[in-house]
């Protein structure tokens, strides 16, 4: 009973994180600034997807957290070399 | 106590402690004042957030399945590959669109 709270509880603050993310990705000065808030939805994401894994006591969502590292990796890289090639896009 | 509630303990305390690092790392998102001061946030998510749901997900495997889960450990082995990649290029991807924003104005002022 208590691990079900604390579950709860930690989606709850993951919940609140993505929130904050995304109030700067929605404020961020400059492009750079929401790419490094869109890297660290991602990360949030996938933390929440390990501790849905708890939850449901299902190995299956294991896989599905390391595809949002990778695609989160990626993602960020192509933003990142996008932003290097000196067009701003504002 | 008994081995289940004690391993039920331990992935509570570790999820909490979890998410309360992660709503850190949003938090100093949200409030530090400049682009190069903000990266410094999310890497607490991408370790210790991660290393600490990581371990609370291999304690509620193992002592739920046959043996120990250590599968999981490969999200922290990829992450920590992939995190440190991630944060030098949009770090020099900041310099460069610095530069090239008030370069012109103030040479001397790079870095």
């Amino acid at each position: 009973m208590s691990l079900s709270l604390a579950i709860s509880l930690t989606l709850l603050l993951y919940a609140l994180a993505m929130a904050v993310g995304v109030l700067r990705v929605l404020r961020g000065p400059r492009a750079q600034d929401r790419v490094l808030a869109l890297d660290f939805l991602y990360i949030v994401g996938m933390l929440m997807m390990l501790v849905l894994a708890i939850r449901c006591d299902s190995e299956m969502y294991f896989e599905g957290a390391l595809l949002m590292v990778l695609l989160g990796f990626v993602g960020s890289l192509a933003l990142a070399k996008f932003l290097l090639r000196g067009e701003v896009i504002e | 106590m008994n081995p289940a509630s004690l391993a039920e303990a331990v992935v509570a305390t570790l999820l909490l402690g979890s998410g309360v690092i992660v709503l850190i790392a949003a938090l100093g998102l949200l409030r530090l004042p400049d682009f190069f001061l903000r990266m410094h946030a999310p890497a607490l998510a991408s370790t210790l957030g991660a290393w600490l749901a990581t371990f609370a997900s291999i304690v509620h495997f193992s002592h739920r399945g046959q043996g120990v889960a250590l599968h999981v450990w490969l999200i922290i082995i990829v992450l920590s590959i992939t995190a440190p990649v991630t944060t030098m290029v949009l770090a020099r991807a900041a310099l460069f669109r610095r530069r090239a924003s008030d370069g012109a104005a103030q040479p001397g002022a790079g870095g």
